[in-house]
């Protein structure tokens, strides 16, 4: 994933409103954007612009069905998501391993040095 | 804090004042972060890093010995780190026994990188929880969805 794509990606998820929608989404299947305000304690409005940006960020896709539009969860993207969430932490936590063995060597040094005094 | 990212922490082997250096000399810095690290720990001074070809700003925010080190940093955009465009690493050592350090890291901001200023505001105004373990309750939720 590029940088941006990432951007796109975290502030979809961060939202806790649009989280809610992925929460419907998820638990739900295919809804359209009536339902999904009929279930949330926000306005239509808001609804639209919150599946906008979740579709911009990959994370949903829409589909017609008759007259109605159907909003699904691109699992994939998800996935995707959850992992990158880990693949930082894991950075981290090599990051973390480093200092502990650089730590502990400069520690184990400054002993010695003063056992030899 | 409710907008917190990535929170790690490690169990050294060594007097919180050792582990202090670790992660604040830049000569150290270099081995475990950056390539090449140019920085002055102090709180508010600027410095560079540098990861293989590129390179960016950081920025020094609390420096409080031996207990607690942060600083900003936007790799690879460039632009100067602040609230907002950047993320934050905060290190925090606690003491377990004379020789012994608890290391905790939290790194925030990922996902406020690309907001427009209006919605970071209602994004800090409204925000309840952390979001990283919803991320895996979701995906979580979604495979058994999936397979069943």
């Amino acid at each position: 994933m590029t940088a941006q794509a990432d951007d796109e990606l975290w502030s979809a998820i961060a939202d806790p409103s649009r989280r809610r929608v992925l929460d419907l989404l998820v638990s739900n299947g295919a809804v359209s954007a009536s339902w999904l305000a009929g279930h949330v304690p926000f306005t239509r409005q808001a609804v639209s612009k919150h599946l906008v940006v979740l579709e911009q960020a990959g994370l949903i896709s829409r589909r017609k069905q008759g007259r109605e539009v159907l909003y699904q969860v691109e699992a994939d993207r998800l996935d995707q998501a959850a992992r990158a969430m880990a693949d930082l932490a894991a950075q981290w936590d090599r990051r973390l391993a480093t200092i502990k063995r650089l730590a502990e060597a400069a520690h184990a040094e400054n002993k010695s040095r003063k056992q030899e005094r | 804090m409710t907008d917190l990212v990535i929170d790690r922490d490690v169990l050294i082997e060594a007097p919180a004042e050792v582990v202090w250096r670790t992660i604040t000399e830049p000569d150290q810095m270099s081995q475990w972060f950056a390539d090449r690290v140019e920085l002055v720990v102090e709180p508010g001074a600027h410095g560079y890093m540098e990861f293989g070809d590129q390179g960016g700003p950081v920025v020094v925010e609390i420096v409080d010995p031996p207990t607690r080190f942060s600083f900003r940093w936007n790799h690879p955009r460039g632009e100067e780190p602040a609230a907002g465009n950047s993320m934050l690493v905060e290190f925090t050592l606690t003491p377990e026994g004379d020789e012994r350090t608890r290391l905790r890291v939290v790194e925030s901001g990922h996902e406020r990188l690309a907001w427009p200023d209006a919605e970071k505001q209602r994004y800090a105004d409204e925000h309840r929880g952390g979001w990283g373990e919803y991320l895996d309750r979701l995906a979580t939720l979604l495979a058994k969805r999936r397979s069943g």
